[in-house]
């Protein structure tokens, strides 16, 4: 398993955890096909992220990066808040097994979303709530696996593509 | 308070007696079972009785078992070995949706070699349907794969009945029973299969040894090339201790299995029930009655199944999320997707697999923490409350 003490503490004791009700900003990423969701809630005032909470459905990391996405944002400027990086976060957790990094990136990318949505809000280019809910639900459309290298058709969990060579990455193991 | 352990599917403890039994020979025996001198002797003598001990399990000749490195080498040797065996013949091969991955990845290879594969549907309970592999049969066929029990759901499928259209066909036919044996009775004159994977992990034998059962006349054509060990179809020098460990082991199973069985059923009930009464909207997996007594999947909504198996491993109650083997992918677990099972519900599956050693308080500490812990992950979830509870 190899979980740091540091991800084990934030997903045992997770920090933020809830909804802001009136939220300023609220980010939505992943989805349950892909075995991680994210919600973010902010809270802004002076362009200073003042509260921030999370709700996951996701794996002991995913709980874990979600905790410290909102113990890094909160505090921070929007803009210093849109400068953390996934990178930030596996950091700041002691480290992820490789085949979690990619929960790094919800983290992130929730934050990111959040803050987009606040200041799309305050532009008023959205209706708060709305809009491209449903787009992650459905399976992806394209059947089977392709070489990322030559594109042609390979079989599921091939070690190395065997058109050209390549050694595949990982399915959804970024 | 101990561990309480519910991951028999990944690993079984060694039984004191098989321990025993492969420590006397790790003492004593370390000649090689082809030399045919006093050292070697003593080694043939034993592979021997271990065959005979782990043919009576599966109620077949001594002369039918070929050992391996386990069942996924067993898999590996049916399938690559028939498709090598009967290549002049056809290069068609059937199997279903929710096969182990070493069924799955064999076939894989087997593709890249030109050979075609039919992959079934199942029903909601992971059922294989008898008349749909009959469909699926062409001049060409050469091979049916199906396993005999799920290792992620436990159910058990139709082998007899199958085995019986495979042999009007003339088609070979494979069973992993990796998941059933040492776990219920399998007897394969009774099932009327070819070819019967099996591994001692799952029945309180050694990890890395399992063993391929090859019907007499069955063209299964060696995956390992070398010497004439295992009567020409399985060459290297064997695993002589993991092998006296397999016999023995499966000696004991077949003294324990009609009582254990029982009792472990009579737990999985208790498991089951208890948690029904206690967990709102969860789903049991797998065939309501043909399923190993043993084995009980778990779909919990709107929680993901890995955040849940490390807070009761906290609790010191260790389970599996789906089966060990896939759990380094995180994608959902084919074999409930194959049941039709949506995405989110599937990942949020546990999979409880009783052994020898389980007690009813077992099951009641896991009945007192787990809601508790389901409710603090809910809480968490975003898919909870936007279900309207």
């Amino acid at each position: 398993m190899a979980y740091s003490p540091i991800v084990m503490d934030h997903f045992k004791n997770p920090r933020n955890v809830g909804e802001i009700l009136d939220a300023d900003g609220l980010g939505e990423v992943g989805n349950p096909v892909c075995g991680d969701m994210m919600s973010v809630y902010i809270k802004v005032e002076n362009g200073v992220i003042e509260d921030v909470k999370f709700k996951t459905f996701g794996c002991g990391a995913a709980i874990a990066v979600s905790s410290m996405i909102t113990e890094l944002a909160r505090g921070k400027t929007l803009e210093e808040a849109m400068k953390i990086k996934n990178s930030d976060v596996a950091k700041a957790l002691g480290g992820l097994p490789p085949n979690k990094l990619h929960c790094s990136n919800l983290g992130a990318d929730a934050l990111h979303s959040a803050i987009k949505n606040y200041l799309d809000r305050k532009a008023g280019k959205i209706a708060p709530e709305a809009e491209e809910k449903e787009l992650h639900l459905k399976e992806k459309e394209r059947p089977g696996c392709y070489c990322p290298y030559c594109e042609k058709k390979v079989e599921e969990e091939s070690p190395f593509c065997i058109f050209c060579g390549q050694e595949m990455p990982h399915d959804h193991d970024h | 308070m101990g561990l309480i352990y519910l991951d028999h599917q990944s690993a079984t403890p060694l039984h004191p007696r098989v321990k025993e039994a492969m420590i006397h020979y790790m003492e004593n025996v370390f000649g090689n079972p082809s030399s045919d001198h006093q050292v070697g002797h003593p080694a043939a003598e034993a592979l021997d009785q271990a065959r005979t001990q782990t043919a009576a399990l599966i109620n077949a000749e001594p002369k039918e078992i070929v050992f391996t490195s386990g069942g996924t080498e067993a898999v590996n040797q049916a399938l690559k070995g028939v498709a090598i065996g009967l290549r002049e013949k056809g290069r068609h091969i059937i199997t279903s949706n929710i096969e182990h991955k070493s069924v799955l990845n064999s076939l894989r290879t087997l593709r890249l070699l030109d050979y075609r594969v039919t992959s079934l549907d199942v029903d909601a309970y992971g059922l294989v349907d008898p008349a749909a592999v009959e469909q699926a049969i062409t001049p060409e066929t050469i091979l049916i794969s199906i396993m005999l029990a799920n290792n992620e759901i436990g159910t058990i499928e139709p082998i007899a009945e199958i085995a019986q259209i495979a042999k009007k066909h003339k088609v070979v036919m494979h069973t992993d029973a990796v998941a059933a044996v040492g776990n219920i009775p399998v007897d394969v004159q009774e099932l009327g299969v070819n070819l019967l994977s099996l591994a001692a992990s799952q029945f309180y034998g050694p990890p890395g040894v399992g063993a391929l059962y090859i019907r007499k006349g069955t063209p299964v054509w060696p995956l390992l090339d070398g010497g004439t060990q295992e009567n020409k179809r399985r060459a290297g020098m064997e695993n002589l201790i993991g092998i006296v460990g397999l016999g023995e082991a499966a000696a004991i199973a077949r003294g324990e299995i009609p009582e254990r069985q029982v009792r472990l059923r009579a737990l999985k009930d208790r498991l089951e029930q208890g948690l029904m009464a206690r967990i709102p909207e969860i789903h049991i997996n797998g065939h309501p009655t043909r399923n190993l007594p043993h084995l009980l999947s778990v779909s919990v909504e709107y929680i993901e199944g890995e955040s849940l198996m490390l807070m009761l491993d906290d609790e010191g109650i260790i389970v599996a999320t789906r089966s060990a083997c896939a759990s380094g992918s995180l994608r959902a677990s084919h074999v409930l997707i194959g049941t039709g099972m949506d995405f989110a519900t599937a990942q949020g599956t546990l999979v409880f697999t009783l052994g020898r050693d389980n007690t009813a308080a077992d099951i009641d500490r896991v009945l007192e923490v787990m809601p508790g812990i389901v409710q603090t992950l809910r809480e968490m979830s975003p898919l909870y409350k936007k279900s309207g509870n």
